[in-house]
């Protein structure tokens, strides 16, 4: 008797189970959802979610949003999974670029109103969206950085009666006064968790490029000339003059230069008295100074002055880097975010939050906050040579090797010959797979 | 607390909430019902076939076939095609410094080594030094609790612990804080490769972290096997003249032999098989790289899969012997009881 009870009874809620997700699952509230994958977290965050309000106002569509700083390792199983998210925003387009290669991207085409896009943006930007070449876009930008840039606190450089210099050789002059007088000239930090060491590549990519040329750089990105052909081990040599013998000329030395994490970079410069009075850092450092010494203004606590040039042949270059957005899965809601993102009124929105530099020239130059982030804006609009960040174009890695060997060259820079033969080592394979 | 995500879609929470306990209760009702079905003689012959069924269709889908599977990549590039033994080739070429060898030197030597060693004698001294007092439980019971935290929790309080600044600038670590107290300079404590280059210091660095999580579960388990000494033994042996050090070499040492044997087999996979607390704290680099680390960036720092699954098949091949060990010395020590 209890067993019948017992049996019907089962069967019956298993049934009213089978019946509500039968019914339950894939249900879509009011306009839909996009998943969005990206890697912003505290005050980044706060400003993306403020980018994100006017389009779920005006449309109705929930964006709903998941990070990492883990990215590559997220998305990659997920797409794996076949279960990737609608659109992923990444601060570099090397990921989304090999899933690209992968066919796991959809074309931007028909979601992006192209017209307006050849329009409101620079070609090198459109370009850069499309890495397969097959004239379909797979990534758009909406924010850049721009990078070489070297941050110095003018009232230090006025106290010492330090000018800023023009040319490279004005530079080293000012490196090796700076030492006389007592003081490191430079402040560098390159922890970054597994990214430890790219700022060591920033110095390094731009030095190619401002010593060496476009063309260099291109060869290099492309990986048809090798680490230790003379332009890149030239421009590893002349990093190793800004470090000086031993690093002498950083604060800190190689232990502070490995262990520090890279946002805590402005932190020496900005106290009093100051233990270091440049560094180089791409725009958006301007936030970690605010955040970690309160009360600095920009302009009166901190300016920048470009990295000179090298090499006056190749003047006016700059490295550049933006945040990339790609969509993995053609959905109507999916198509409305992308389009939105490519808007002069979206970018606008982090434009005045402070910190980024929109690709979109429609946004006004007064939006920026600053008179620092007005220069900027116009640096990336008017640069004559704008190349993209090397090693975010490289294989992943060629990347993470160059990120590593970096860190060893600046621990013990007498081995510089054996970490070119391990990154040519290295280009050999890894532009194959 | 967002709980819009939850009510926002109730067909799954209740189909979660009712279904997982329901589905369970249906399969061993159903299965009971099939077996009584049977002929008496076969009940028990079927009976534990159903019941472990489930089980072992979960460890061979989520641990057999995808070891296999990674066994078959190994020799394959990353698109599939077959190359033989070049993956564990560019892997292991380069000794003693390329490919994967620091991180086999680390894992196999330096973690298995250190770690497996300062974990058993720590949790051995205090499994017998705490037997002997009153307050044995709180002490007990203080020294497990780093075991309640997550590893990459214990990672992060560590790290600000090892934090470095300039010899001359205050320090923002705590260690480095009481080494400036007495006056020595501040020590990298994770990136300074002392000696000479080879990083034992900073590998050193690294154990503590994982020392100091599992500390407590050694302890706890050697203390249960001390307790079952019977305590007429220790009674002979101090009647018959025996000092404490003595009755712990010849009594309680012996006896407690193969429990010790047991954890330390345990550790010695632990050990090999460690990947968070590098992996937070210097992310390998500083010569602090291990097997599991390696693994996991070949395979999404790197895309390389291929090579991650050679570095995988390395690291079994490397915990088989120990794991059949285990195995064996459970059997005994299950034997004795």
């Amino acid at each position: 008797m209890r067993s019948k009870w017992l049996r019907r009874s089962l069967v019956l809620s298993m049934a009213a189970v089978f019946t509500t997700v039968a019914c339950g699952t894939g249900s879509s509230q009011n306009a839909g959802t996009v998943h969005f994958l990206g890697v912003w977290s505290g005050q980044e965050l706060t400003n993306w979610l403020a980018v994100l309000k006017p389009f779920e106002d005006q449309t109705g569509i929930k964006v709903s949003y998941e990070a990492s700083r883990d990215q590559d390792a997220i998305l990659t199983s997920r797409v794996a999974a076949g279960n990737p998210p609608d659109v992923a925003g990444a601060p570099s387009p090397s990921l989304l670029t090999s899933f690209a290669k992968q066919g796991k991207v959809v074309p931007l085409n028909d979601a992006v109103d192209m017209n307006a896009l050849q329009g409101d943006t620079a070609q090198s930007w459109i370009k850069l969206g499309e890495p397969l070449n097959d004239g379909k876009l797979y990534e758009i930008f909406a924010w850049a950085d721009v990078k070489g840039l070297i941050w110095y606190d003018p009232k230090n450089f006025q106290a010492k009666g330090y000018n800023v210099p023009k040319s490279w050789d004005d530079l080293m002059a000012l490196q090796s006064q700076i030492k006389n007088d007592g003081t490191k000239p430079w402040c560098i930090t390159v922890e970054s968790g597994s990214a430890t060491g790219w700022p060591a590549s920033d110095w390094l990519k731009e030095i190619v490029l401002s010593q060496s040329g476009p063309s260099v750089y291109d060869q290099w990105v492309a990986g048809t000339i090798k680490w230790s052909s003379d332009p890149i081990k030239q421009a590893f040599q002349t990093f190793g003059t800004i470090l000086g013998p031993n690093d002498s000329n950083v604060y800190g030395g190689s232990q502070q230069i490995i262990a520090t994490n890279f946002g805590d970079v402005g932190t020496p410069m900005l106290k009093s008295p100051p233990k270091c009075y440049m560094l180089n850092q791409a725009s958006f450092i301007t936030t970690f100074f605010t955040s970690a010494v309160p009360g600095v203004t920009p302009g009166t606590d901190f300016n920048y002055f470009p990295l000179p040039d090298i090499n006056s042949q190749y003047a006016g270059a700059h490295v550049v880097a933006g945040d990339t957005f790609s969509m993995f899965k053609d959905t109507p809601q999916a198509r409305k975010l992308i389009q939105y993102l490519t808007t002069a009124d979206a970018q606008a929105v982090w434009v005045k939050a402070g910190g980024k530099i929109a690709v979109n020239k429609n946004v006004p130059i007064s939006d920026y906050p600053d008179p620092l982030a007005k220069e900027e804006a116009q640096i990336i609009a008017n640069t004559q040579i704008a190349k993209y960040d090397a090693t975010d174009q490289m294989p992943a890695d060629m990347k993470a090797a160059a990120w590593a060997d970096l860190v060893k060259f600046i621990q013990n820079q007498g081995q510089l010959n054996s970490l070119l033969a391990h990154l040519d080592s290295v280009q050999a394979t890894a532009y194959k797979s | 607390m967002d709980f819009s995500v939850l009510i926002g879609d109730i067909p799954t929470l209740v189909s979660v909430i009712v279904g997982v306990p329901l589905v369970l209760v249906a399969y061993i009702v159903g299965a009971e019902f099939l077996v009584r079905r049977l002929p008496d003689k076969l009940r028990p012959q079927v009976r534990p076939w159903i019941w472990v069924g489930p089980a072992i269709a979960m460890v061979a889908a989520f641990l057999f076939l995808p070891a296999v599977a990674t066994f078959i990549q190994s020799f394959q590039d990353n698109h599939g095609n077959f190359i033989g033994l070049q993956n564990y080739a560019t892997q292991l070429a380069g000794f003693p410094t390329g490919g994967a060898w620091i991180a086999v030197r680390n894992s196999i030597i330096v973690w298995l080594v250190l770690y497996m060693i300062f974990v058993l004698i720590f949790g051995l001294m205090m499994a017998v030094l705490f037997d002997r007092v009153q307050y044995e439980t709180i002490v007990k019971s203080l020294i497990f609790m780093p075991m309640a935290i997550s590893s990459v929790a214990s990672s992060v309080i560590w790290k600000f612990m090892y934090q470095y600044q300039p010899p001359g600038e205050t320090q923002t670590g705590t260690l480095n804080a009481l080494v400036t107290f007495f006056h020595h300079d501040p020590v990298a404590w994770l990136q300074d490769q002392w000696p000479n280059g080879i990083g034992i210091l900073n590998n050193l660095a690294l154990i503590t972290v994982a020392t100091w999580g599992l500390t407590g579960f050694s302890m706890v388990i050697l203390s249960a096997a001390l307790k079952g000494i019977p305590a007429d033994l220790l009674e002979a042996a101090r009647v018959d003249g025996a000092g404490e050090l003595t009755i712990f070499r010849r009594v309680i040492f012996p006896l407690m032999m193969p429990t010790i044997v047991v954890v330390a087999t345990t550790l010695v996979i632990f050990a090999i098989k460690v990947f968070d607390v590098p992996y937070v704290m210097t992310n390998g680099n500083f010569n602090t790289d291990v097997l599991a680390l390696r693994m996991y960036n070949l395979m999404y720092l790197s895309h390389n899969y291929a090579a991650a699954s050679a570095v995988a098949i390395v690291l079994l091949v490397a915990v088989v012997p120990v794991l059949v060990f285990n195995l064996r010395q459970f059997r005994a020590v299950e034997a004795r009881r």
